[in-house]
């Protein structure tokens, strides 16, 4: 094998510590990257992997420091060398594409300006030349529009587009090594396979040497030839792809391969059969909800939910899906009255339910409790954790003194946490154990609906996994009914037992769990399911993505399908100016214009 | 790994003594301790002619030299410092508590904000300076009045500020939960937003504290202040001002005692601030 192009030798990167104290946060990092190959570093938030990989730029972040070990990239040894140097080298033999690629870009220039900087600040080529040379990027990053894209600013392409755009910016110098730090993970996954498909053309065929940083092992396993895990700082095991994926040694690696792995289904609860006059726990009638006050026939400006029915059994698990900004959190702020519907009608157990929490009784309050995402910001970092929960049990029950902290106890073990950590602040706990405080809350009040919003999303796969078990056991003993919402179609399929697909704020798709793992019929809800990687290399290649089809064709205007601009099946005349019609099955209901047996049967799709 | 991640103990700091930490708290505690014991043990009678000369140097007999009516400046000192240092607090203390309630009250929104915030800019919109004259003058020259003024003119800026911060935090899921839940303002403002911006508002209190004193000063120094034969620091810069020719210490120590007092509220507050940055998450 020839020499390595990268090649770290005994790393150690030392954070400083507040108390002026120091720490390795990343130690004994042996890594070889051969020219022309990508390497992924997988591992959890913490485990060193960003850190790492910004050494590679000769960069540590705030407070912490190179402290010891080689870097050599391309022949140039980074430790030790001076900003200066750093400069020379930064952009022309290492490129970095960041995660946020709408944090990267300035918004007050043009993009193609802040694209071929690198070569202009390096003076590796003329301004024309460069801009030529982007253009061709542009093509071979499958951008629309390569030739005029350059003239717009950032605000005004996709977020997918800009994340390609910014490795067009790094690729313009043709670096000898290109840092990717998760830069997919903040799209939706119908976005991410573009992107990541872009990204393997254009390594593949410049054979640029990577560098791919990411939690997620479906999507490393698409675009990388070898995998290092990383935790703590230190590396846990190292591999080809195919030996990480299917033959882990590691203790921790295996429980990342079967985190990653699609979760079996869930056992469904066992639930006494509802009488034939007993209504749902929740339902939801043509619920119409928005923002910025009321046009003259009563609806929002601006409609954030559209003609929303659904309805939640006791014990029941519904799926709420769909991309960023497709209603599914406002259909939670809807359903814990913390944003008034402007039409429709929501009911519990067959009462109707005001929209407004400030006419809501207490018991109702009590029975639609709502955990939030973001452990960090739901949790008071002022209140100790066992007064947090402690909250609604003297609010909702009347609790105090020793029942209380009897049934705060009970609510920890409930949870899974050592009672110990009762007297902690928020800030002295993991992100796992912030989860699991914020579920303890919600159950404290005894509810009979959760509304669980991303409770996964924030979380590292293995804990995310563990977090999800938690759920599903919960379920079981306290016979709860969840609304979950979640952009993972993988958890989804796994826990719920109906799933809603939503796009812009309209249901698409509504289908009981076992008729949607035979298929999704609505176009999106199809493309929206077989854009989530799998864990097998190769997967990639046999995933057809309809964005090419679908380029430059304009969004629907009035009363049209709202997928219309990014269907691969619509049919032009139809569905731009008609707005699709419900389909009903057993299973399932979809809202297409299409006939669902054609949907069904694949008919549409080979059109 | 939530369970087998040991739960690091928060960071223990150590003690290290920093240089304006020490000199503010110290130069504030000073006149603290002089405003509180000071015309205990003042040598003579505030109001008392006891030299024969005036602007006299110091000596022996009037360690910080006698005014220009021959009175003892160490005396007026003591007394001077207990009525700026206290009428100082007592305003900031008001201004900053209606200041704290009502800009948490509004960052709650609806309509006391609206109520709130068009009132407390009503008053910021007049100059402050001019409001004291305005009021002192029709009312009369009483503490009380002083006070009050003084309060009234800093309670926007405390307002701001809480309205703000609270604002912050009020965005912050946990208090969508507490609302969620059917929490009523009360508890909303007490228990989930005030414990996380008790910091910063510590911090703006003593720089309130700090332009209460100064515009007491202010007032002071044109004679609107506390009245003859009591002064206030400002009261004791405006009557010696004759002795700055002479660089007469009656005229230069109340001078140095306001830039010390405010100076080192400053240093303090940074310190303090600059502590709960470094030990911040």
């Amino acid at each position: 094998m020839s020499a390595p192009l990268v090649r770290l030798a005994g790393l150690e990167i030392t954070a400083t510590l507040p108390d002026g104290t120091d720490r390795a946060i990343v130690r004994d990092i042996d890594l070889a990257v051969q020219p022309g190959e990508v390497l992924a570093l997988i591992g959890e938030s913490g485990s060193g992997k960003t850190t790492i990989a910004l050494s590679l730029l000769g960069h540590a972040r705030r407070g912490c420091r190179i402290s010891g070990g080689e870097i050599e990239v391309a022949g140039h040894r980074l430790d030790g060398m001076t900003e200066q140097q750093l400069r020379a080298v930064r952009g022309r033999v290492v490129a970095y594409v960041a995660q946020s690629a709408a944090a990267a870009f300035n918004p007050m220039l043009p993009i193609m300006r802040q694209v071929i900087e690198p070569a202009l600040v390096h003076g590796l080529m003329s301004r024309e030349t460069a801009e030529d040379k982007a253009r061709a990027l542009f093509r071979a990053l499958a951008l629309p529009n390569p030739d005029t894209v350059g003239d717009r600013y950032p605000h005004q392409v996709s977020g997918g587009q800009l994340q390609r755009l910014m490795a067009a910016m790094a690729l313009i110098t043709d670096p000898a090594l290109v840092i990717f730090d998760e830069p997919t993970t903040a799209l939706d996954v119908t976005t991410q396979i573009e992107v990541l498909k872009a990204f393997k053309g254009v390594v593949a065929d410049l054979g640029t040497t990577a560098v791919y940083v990411s939690h997620d092992l479906a999507v490393v396993a698409q675009i990388a030839d070898r995998i290092c895990v990383l935790r703590d700082g230190t590396v846990q095991e190292e591999g080809a792809i195919d030996a990480i994926l299917f033959a882990p040694q590691q203790t921790y690696t295996k429980a990342l391969v079967t985190a990653a792995a699609p979760r079996a289904p869930a056992v469904p609860a066992e639930c006494p059969p509802r009488s034939p006059g007993e209504p749902p726990l929740l339902e939801l009638r043509n619920l119409v909800a928005g923002y910025g006050g009321q046009d003259a026939s009563g609806n929002p400006r601006v409609r954030i939910l559209d003609d929303i029915n659904i309805r939640i059994e006791r014990g029941k698990v519904l799926g709420v899906i769909g991309e960023s900004g497709s209603g599914k959190s406002t259909l939670a702020r809807v359903v814990a009255g913390l944003h008034a519907p402007s039409s429709g009608y929501v009911s519990l157990d067959g009462l109707p339910l005001e929209g407004d929490i400030r006419h809501r009784s207490r018991a109702e309050l009590r029975r639609v409790q709502l955990v939030f995402q973001n452990a960090d910001t739901a949790l008071n970092p002022a209140m100790t954790v066992g007064d947090a929960i402690g909250r609604p049990l003297s609010f909702f029950h009347r609790l105090g003194g020793r029942e209380k902290r009897a049934e705060v106890l009970r609510l920890f073990d409930l949870v899974q946490l050592p009672a110990s950590l009762a007297s902690r602040r928020p800030g002295e706990l993991s992100g796992g154990q912030k989860q699991r405080v914020n579920l303890a809350r919600a159950l404290a009040a005894r509810p009979d609906l959760l509304l669980c919003d991303e409770v996964t999303s924030a979380l590292d796969p293995v804990v995310a996994e563990a977090v999800l078990d938690l759920l599903v056991e919960l379920r079981r003993e306290l016979n709860l009914s969840y609304m979950f919402i979640t952009h993972d179609i993988g958890i989804v399929r796994s826990i719920a037992d109906q799933v809603m697909v939503l796009y812009a704020g309209a249901p698409v798709e509504l289908a009981t769990r076992d008729a949607l793992s035979n298929g999704a019929h609505h176009p999106y809800a199809d493309l929206l399911m077989s854009s989530v990687p799998e864990l097998r290399p190769g997967w990639l290649e046999g995933a057809d993505s309809a964005f090419v089809l679908t380029q430059g064709r304009e969004a629907s205007v009035n009363g049209g399908c709202r997928f219309y601009s990014r269907c691969a099946v619509a049919r032009p005349g139809l569905c731009d100016t008609a707005s699709p019609p419900s389909r009903h099955a057993d299973d399932r209901t979809i809202t297409c214009h299409h006939d669902l047996d054609d949907l069904a049967s694949g008919l549409i799709h080979a059109a | 790994m939530t369970t087998s991640i040991p739960v690091t103990p928060a960071p223990r700091k150590r003690f290290r003594p920093r240089f304006s930490l020490v000199l503010g708290s110290g130069v504030v505690g000073f006149w603290l301790v002089v405003a509180v014991l000071g015309p205990m043990v003042a040598p003579h009678s505030p109001g008392q002619v006891v030299d024969l000369d005036v602007f006299s140097p110091m000596s022996s007999a009037f360690p910080l030299g006698s005014d220009y009516l021959g009175r003892d400046v160490l005396s007026r000192m003591l007394v001077a410092a207990r009525y700026t240092v206290f009428i100082a607090l007592i305003a900031t203390l008001i201004a900053a508590a209606c200041g704290i309630f009502c800009g948490l009250v509004a960052a709650s929104g609806g309509w006391p904000d609206a109520v709130f915030s068009k009132m407390f800019d009503t008053v910021n919109a007049i100059p402050s300076l001019m409001f004291g004259l305005v009021v002192i003058a029709s009312l009369g020259a009483s503490t009380t009045v002083l006070i009050g003024t003084l309060a009234l003119v800093f309670t926007p800026g405390a307002f701001r500020t809480a309205r703000a911060l609270a604002l912050n935090v009020t965005a912050l899921d946990f208090v969508t939960v507490a609302r969620a839940r059917g929490e009523r303002l009360p508890y909303i403002v007490v228990r989930e937003i005030l414990p996380n911006v008790l910091g910063p508002l510590a911090a703006d209190f003593g720089l309130r504290f700090v332009f209460v004193t100064l515009l007491l000063s202010g007032l002071s120094f044109l004679g609107l202040g506390v009245q003859p034969p009591n002064a206030d620091l400002g009261a004791l810069v405006r009557e010696n001002i004759a002795g700055l020719g002479f660089g007469s210490s009656a005229v230069l120590v109340p001078a140095f005692a306001i830039a010390s007092l405010t100076i080192g509220m400053n240093l303090l507050i940074d310190a303090i601030s600059a502590r709960r940055a470094g030990g911040g998450r």
